[in-house]
């Protein structure tokens, strides 16, 4: 089973982290205007957000892509091989999410790769902001409110 | 140019020319980045006996050749001037994300030369940099002005700027960015002001580049590790920021109290602490860019008289309006933290000088009519607006604007200015940990507790613990840490690594971006190298000699663990020039000078 990210914007501290450590695995450099992965800070509400490709189940990109240069592979990441696009950024505009990006540097469309299986942000993420779990796992936060029902409504001795 | 992008930007604000020239890759080599190259640029370029506030001061913005890196908390930048404040090289290191944004757009530094006549800004978007029209922005607060600029320029523009205090010369206000950072210390913001230039707005889409790409991923990985692992560095700091010291302080009887005068033991003190602030009004902890510690406060005072938010405070900043300040409430401490960065102005002098104030009152050498009210210790109101009064540079604003040493001098007592060098001591008594009695003593930038942090040692026990109150062996410790200390800041990384990470840790992360072989030794001694530097700029500025106000070396300890204690600086002061192989009027000798390749 695929692995999928889990987003946690009250653990996001904007480090920013993820954004050097996505550019690092696909660069070799640290540059943030091509990473996969960005941090959205919104100061008033005194909370971030860092946003990449979740890869959709049913992927507007890979249906958009006139040459078939999209597909799923193995782990369930929807990858654009570079050989076959033609970088008619077609995709850009269909993906409904805005994760899909075109970098007038390198003149190419990137996206998230899921690094092979690996995901580096997630693995370097300091706070547990991006995570990158078994989908079939009990989800914590689901786990979170069943606690808090215990809590509640429990009849555990406590100490 | 593995680590850095090459160029340094040189503005000159008179004949409002910019030109791109080759980073000195020598000097960078030398003397490392930031901090160490800075303040090489600065001392070849600029007269000692230049006045802070002419048009002859220059000021620099500097990075380090691991800013914008993934390194360990890898996003600092150093600006340096001469300070208005102490007369001293002045070198303030600030986080945020302003740093790597430089970096990126493809400038390791920038040279401001020369005065304006009128307001301006210099905007850098690539390789696109231009002065222009900051009238507007001309007396608006930090806050103001950054989103003004965030608006005219776009909303993914860094910003670095100052506030009102700053445009009128006072002499500790900062250079803020990204609203809540600073390069704080030293007045480095008055010497901007006098500039009139008000802001730089950076944008860059370009890449750091790295020597050895896959063994800096591994000694970055094992850095990080490394630093996660640690109690402090790892989970304390993330937890309850810095202002978990205020306890541990306290218990120690080195938490100085109502200006120093009332011994170090501040009964109210846990009201005031991390713990406090946590329980009350922390929403979320922060991190700069690439940070793993996260130490930052994102506060909200949520009702009450001081109703407020923003980030902070930090631990010497909430001593200076607490403790210092005898004042035990918690909200009008964050309100009037959060108040100097909207204003732009260094809490720890600001603090202190309110505090110098309500003792100089109390004693009657300032009468009610020049403040406009009693001001007397545990005021809670009075921080708040005295603080007001300096962010908007009105009525005794005015006067407290210059520091507590102009201050306490003008109403006739210079030895009630608990300062070194006319900068403010922070929150550690020297009395009670010797080792920072030297510290502030020797501080090439006046006192201040990032230039050789002992506490972290006598107090905290890290990396190993050491007798607070003994003075043998501190003068040794201390020039380690200053050395360690000069290197980080100049590295580009954030001085708080050490809460977890040693020179070896530091040194492999720095060794493969630039891709040397030297060994941890030899970096070390780079940072040595820099704190000679700043100290052959001082004698040649004419800097008043290494001591401390009269109150920590005459008046005991009046209670606490440190009872009947006074800072035995002396005994330590003699040795330390020794390790440094100084003279005994604290001069390189040439010897010294020939070990560290520095012409003097």
């Amino acid at each position: 089973m695929s692995k999928q990210f889990i987003i946690k914007p009250e653990k996001c501290v904007s480090c920013r982290t993820c954004e050097l450590m996505c550019s690092f695995e696909h660069t070799k450099k640290f540059i943030p205007s091509l990473s996969s992965v960005t941090v959205f800070d919104y100061e008033a509400a005194m909370t971030s957000a860092p946003i990449m490709c979740m890869q959709c189940e049913e992927a507007c990109c890979l249906k958009v892509c006139p040459v078939e240069a999209i597909s799923r592979d193995g782990q369930g990441a929807v990858v654009i091989n570079k050989d076959k696009c033609i970088v008619c950024k077609m995709c850009v505009s269909a993906c409904p999410l805005g994760n899909i990006s075109f970098s007038p540097a390198t003149k190419k469309v990137f996206k998230c790769d899921l690094c092979g299986g690996s995901p580096k942000c997630a693995e370097f993420c300091p706070s547990g902001a991006i995570q990158f779990v078994d989908p079939t796992e009990s989800p914590d936060r689901k786990k979170a409110v069943a606690e808090h029902f215990k809590d509640v409504f429990g009849q555990e001795e406590l100490s | 140019m593995n680590a850095w992008v090459g160029t340094i930007l040189r503005v000159d604000l008179a004949a409002k020319t910019v030109v791109k020239e080759p980073l000195n890759i020598k000097d960078a080599h030398d003397y490392v980045g930031a901090r160490g190259l800075g303040t090489k640029y600065f001392c070849d370029e600029v007269d000692p006996k230049v006045e802070p506030l002419s048009a002859g001061n220059k000021l620099i913005y500097m990075t380090g050749p691991l800013t914008g890196t993934a390194a360990t908390s890898g996003g600092r930048f150093e600006v340096v001037a001469k300070s208005p404040l102490t007369g001293t090289i002045g070198a303030a290191n600030s986080g945020g994300y302003f740093g790597p944004e430089l970096k990126y757009a493809g400038y390791d530094g920038i040279i401001f030369e020369n005065a304006s006549e009128s307001p301006v800004y210099l905007y850098i978007k690539d390789d696109v940099v231009e002065l222009r029209d900051a009238s507007a922005l001309w007396g608006k607060s930090v806050f103001e002005t950054t989103d003004l600029l965030k608006e005219e320029c776009g909303s993914s523009f860094k910003i670095s700027c100052i506030g009102v205090p700053a445009e009128n010369g006072c002499l500790f206000s900062g250079v803020l960015n990204d609203k809540h950072r600073a390069a704080g210390r030293g007045g480095l913001g008055a010497v901007m002001g006098s500039k009139k230039l008000k802001a730089v707005a950076v944008r860059g889409t370009g890449a750091v580049t790295v020597a050895r790409p896959e063994k800096f991923l591994d000694a970055l990985t094992n850095a990080r590790k490394t630093l996660k692992a640690h109690p402090v560095g790892g989970s304390g700091l993330a937890a309850l920021g810095t202002q978990v010291l205020v306890n541990i302080i306290n218990e120690s009887g080195a938490l100085p109290t109502r200006n120093w005068r009332d011994g170090a033991y501040f009964p109210e003190a846990n009201e005031t602490g991390g713990e406090s602030l946590a329980e009350k009004y922390l929403v979320k902890n922060k991190g700069c860019f690439a940070c793993s510690i996260d130490c930052a406060r994102v506060t909200r005072v949520p009702d009450g008289p001081f109703k407020s938010s923003g980030e902070g405070p930090e631990y010497e900043a909430g001593w200076a309006y607490g403790a210092d300040c005898g004042v035990s409430d918690l909200a009008a401490i964050c309100k009037a933290n959060f108040l100097c960065n909207e204003h732009g102005i260094d809490p720890i002098t600001m603090g202190a000088t309110i505090a110098c104030a309500m003792e100089l009152y109390e004693m009657g050498a300032i009468p009610e009519s020049d403040i406009g009210f009693p001001l007397r210790f545990g005021d809670p109101h009075a921080i708040v607006k005295l603080t007001e009064a300096v962010g908007r540079f009105e009525g005794f604003g005015k006067i407290l604007a210059l520091g507590s040493y102009r201050l306490a001098e003008k109403y006739g007592h210079p030895e009630l200015s608990m300062s070194v060098k006319k900068q403010e001591m922070p929150a550690y008594d020297g009395r009670a940990i010797q080792g920072m009695a030297l510290e502030y003593a020797t501080s090439n930038r006046g006192a201040c507790h990032v230039r050789g942090y002992l506490t972290s040692p006598e107090i905290l026990g890290v990396p190993i613990k050491v007798d607070p109150f003994v003075t043998e062996g501190k003068a040794g410790l201390l020039k380690l840490f200053q050395d360690l200390t000069a290197l980080i800041d100049s590295t580009g990384i954030c001085l708080f690594t050490t809460f977890g990470l040693g020179l070896q840790e530091i040194a492999a992360q720095y060794r493969e971006a630039v891709g040397t072989d030297e060994t941890d030794d030899e970096i070390l001694l780079k940072g040595e190298r820099v704190w000679n530097l700043e100290k052959h700029f001082n004698i040649a500025a004419g800097v008043e000699k290494d001591t401390l106000p009269p109150r920590l070396l005459r008046e005991k300890l009046p209670g606490g663990p440190a009872a009947g204690k006074v800072a035995e600086l002396y005994v330590m002061l003699d040795e330390y020039y020794k390790v440094r192989g100084w003279d005994s009027d604290g001069v390189p000798t040439p010897e010294k000078n020939v070990e560290l390749g520095i012409d003097a």
